[in-house]
């Protein structure tokens, strides 16, 4: 469970303070499906941010799991991220030099597992998201679909609780945009908690609890009935 | 994270920038090879010098008198009384002999002069000396021979002339069996040397040699400059050595006036001049080293600038700030290592081309040479890697990942 009571985000830029979140309470339970909306500057992405523990809030309390993320160290924070939270970014984020492989088992590398297991899990999770055959590309051998797939398989691979999704298919067409939320869907049917990040209103739409932001603050949060 | 992962990673890394790499790496290897051939340089005049001097024969042993340890400094008493050294005279060269690990002696009285034949005239270094001089010194006659086997203290007026002052006194005629004149005294000359060259920091074919007798007698003094000692082998000089310690000591009242200087010493002091030329020679080299270790830093925070975004997913999918500070550090510890192989390649070659072109000398750079030339530069990879490897390490990972 993420739970989020009164939590600010503070920049200062120049002699302005920018409220980026305004007193957030929220809770986002396991398993969830959540689109998080709102127009640019609403806060949406430092939200995310927050959530993915990438960013810190300046006040408030944040409680992961159970446990309060709200002031850990880096490293702290870093080992929280790699146990519980896989990202989906809208420009892929994959490395360049390395291939869709290297590029998914990445994060095991980090956690020193042996090459063996962790190449074999990374193998499978690229069959598993249709990519069986472009294992040994180089991401820019791969189309922006094809690219975004390795991401997924990258944020999976630590078997994450939470999905953090920024724009997913904002860098793509519609028709890899649809597969690409088709495979976000059904790896929230198996079980991850799934938090989308758009502007996009027929992307925004498909989930089943929606946050709507405006100036750092949640000004909607509603359950749409399921089909 | 594994060793071998975070060195493949660098590898990986270095190999995406071919040309930036290739540059960096030659600039490390051209360091490297600087210490490595100019230090074989500096090896290669020391192996030359110091193999001139041990072709002289090892045998040899040099006896001063005066103490070295109290010639130089002085006791405050012996300054205030006036103490010198007390003299070496012809009766110790002569008792030298008695011990049996010594082969050859001979004494050794220089001063200058002027030798004249006919209406030519030159300035001379005039040698006394004993028959055995040529032997100990390895002299080869041109013609004529040399000083006849008489007691030492039997002075003759006769001369053996260094090649140079035959040409010079007497032309193109033959010197042999001629009358020479040295200041006031004529003597004949028996043999003319062949070309020497310099020995022993004075020019052999510039001298008249003379029997020491003679010698003393021009120079008014019953004094022997030095005794030339010829131990029977190389293993007896630090016997022989004692030896003439002992008896020198026995005949000036017990007292240990003298200074006994082996060839060994000498050369190993030249060893030690050209050693400190070499490590000399090396520390400017390294210089360039530090220098290639800017460069690795300067191109290091480029690198980390290029790849902000790359070092913040790194972060999010939970890389440790020292991940990625190992990460960094271990990218500048492979350049500058895989720099340094290459520079000892080139250096190998450099030594390779050298040798070719001067057959003379035996270049070879010294094994701690290279061992330090690659630590050296390693060393300066690693510690200017620090800075650019703690920014990356230190990036937030929101600003990070905006950055594309």
């Amino acid at each position: 469970m993420m739970e989020l009571s009164g939590i600010c985000r503070e920049y200062v830029v120049g002699a302005e303070t920018v409220h980026a979140l305004d007193q957030i309470d929220v809770t986002i339970k396991a398993g969830e499906y959540v689109s998080i909306m709102g127009p640019s500057g609403s806060g949406k992405s430092t939200l995310l941010n927050v959530l993915g523990l990438l960013d810190r809030p300046t006040a408030g309390t944040y409680r992961l799991q159970g446990e309060d993320v709200s002031s850990l160290s880096d490293d702290a924070l870093a080992g929280a991220r790699q146990r519980h939270i896989g990202f989906v970014f809208q420009f892929f984020h994959l490395i360049p030099r390395l291939t869709a492989l290297e590029n998914v088992e990445l994060p095991l590398v980090l956690t020193g597992a042996a090459p063996r297991a962790r190449r074999e899990r990374a193998a499978a999770i690229l069959e598993s998201v249709g990519l069986k055959a472009r294992i040994d590309h180089r991401p820019d051998q791969l189309s922006g679909g094809e690219r975004q797939r390795v991401a997924i398989g990258r944020a999976i691979i630590m078997q994450p609780s939470y999905l953090l999704a920024d724009e997913p298919t904002g860098n793509l067409d519609t028709r890899s945009g649809n597969e690409i939320l088709q495979i976000l869907e059904q790896l929230n049917r198996d079980g991850i908690a799934l938090l989308i990040v758009t502007h996009d209103p027929s992307v925004g739409d498909r989930a089943h609890r929606h946050l709507k932001l405006r100036d750092g603050k949640i000004v909607a949060d509603y359950a749409k009935a399921q089909p | 994270m594994k060793p071998l992962d975070v060195t493949r990673m660098s590898l990986q890394a270095l190999q995406r920038y071919p040309l930036r790499t290739a540059m960096l790496l030659l600039a490390i290897s051209i360091g490297v090879a600087a210490v490595v051939t100019l230090t074989a340089v500096g090896e290669g005049a020391r192996r030359y010098v110091t193999g001139q001097f041990s072709s002289l024969g090892t045998e040899l042993l040099i006896v001063l008198p005066g103490r070295a340890e109290t010639s130089g400094g002085g006791s405050i008493q012996g300054l205030l009384v006036g103490e010198t050294a007390r003299e070496l005279t012809l009766d110790d060269t002569l008792a030298l002999t008695r011990s049996p690990r010594i082969k050859r002696v001979t004494p050794l009285v220089l001063g200058a002069g002027t030798a004249s034949s006919g209406a030519r005239e030159r300035d001379i270094t005039v040698l006394g000396t004993g028959s055995a001089m040529l032997a100990i010194q390895h002299w080869v006659m041109g013609s004529g021979r040399f000083l006849p086997e008489t007691q030492l203290d039997i002075a003759q007026p006769v001369c053996v002339l260094g090649h140079t002052v035959a040409r010079e006194l007497f032309a193109d005629g033959p010197a042999v069996g001629d009358w020479l004149r040295i200041g006031d005294a004529r003597c004949r000359v028996l043999g003319v040397l062949a070309e020497q060259g310099m020995a022993g920091g004075f020019d052999v074919d510039e001298t008249v040699i003379m029997p020491v007798a003679s010698a003393q007698q021009i120079f008014n003094t019953s004094a022997v400059f030095r005794i030339l000692v010829e131990a029977s082998s190389l293993d007896a000089v630090p016997a022989a050595r004692r030896d003439i310690i002992g008896i020198v000591k026995a005949r000036h009242a017990g007292e240990e006036d003298i200074t006994v200087v082996t060839q060994d010493a000498l050369v190993s002091t030249f060893d030690t001049i050209f050693n400190m030329i070499t490590a000399g020679l090396a520390a400017i080299a390294a210089i360039s080293l530090v220098v290639a270790g800017v460069l690795i830093m300067n191109v290091m925070l480029v690198a980390v600038s290029q790849r902000t975004a790359e070092i913040g997913l790194m972060k999010a999918v939970g890389a440790r700030n020292r991940q990625v500070l190992a990460l960094f550090l271990t990218e500048a510890a492979c350049l500058s290592l895989l720099g340094a192989c290459v520079g000892l390649a080139f250096g190998t070659g450099g030594i390779w081309l050298m040798k070719a072109l001067f057959p003379v000398l035996d270049f070879a750079a010294p094994p701690w040479a290279s061992v330090s030339a690659v630590a050296v530069a390693v060393l300066s990879g690693l510690v200017f890697g620090i800075l650019p490897a703690r920014r990356a390490a230190a990036l937030d990972p929101v600003n990070a990942l905006m950055k594309r």
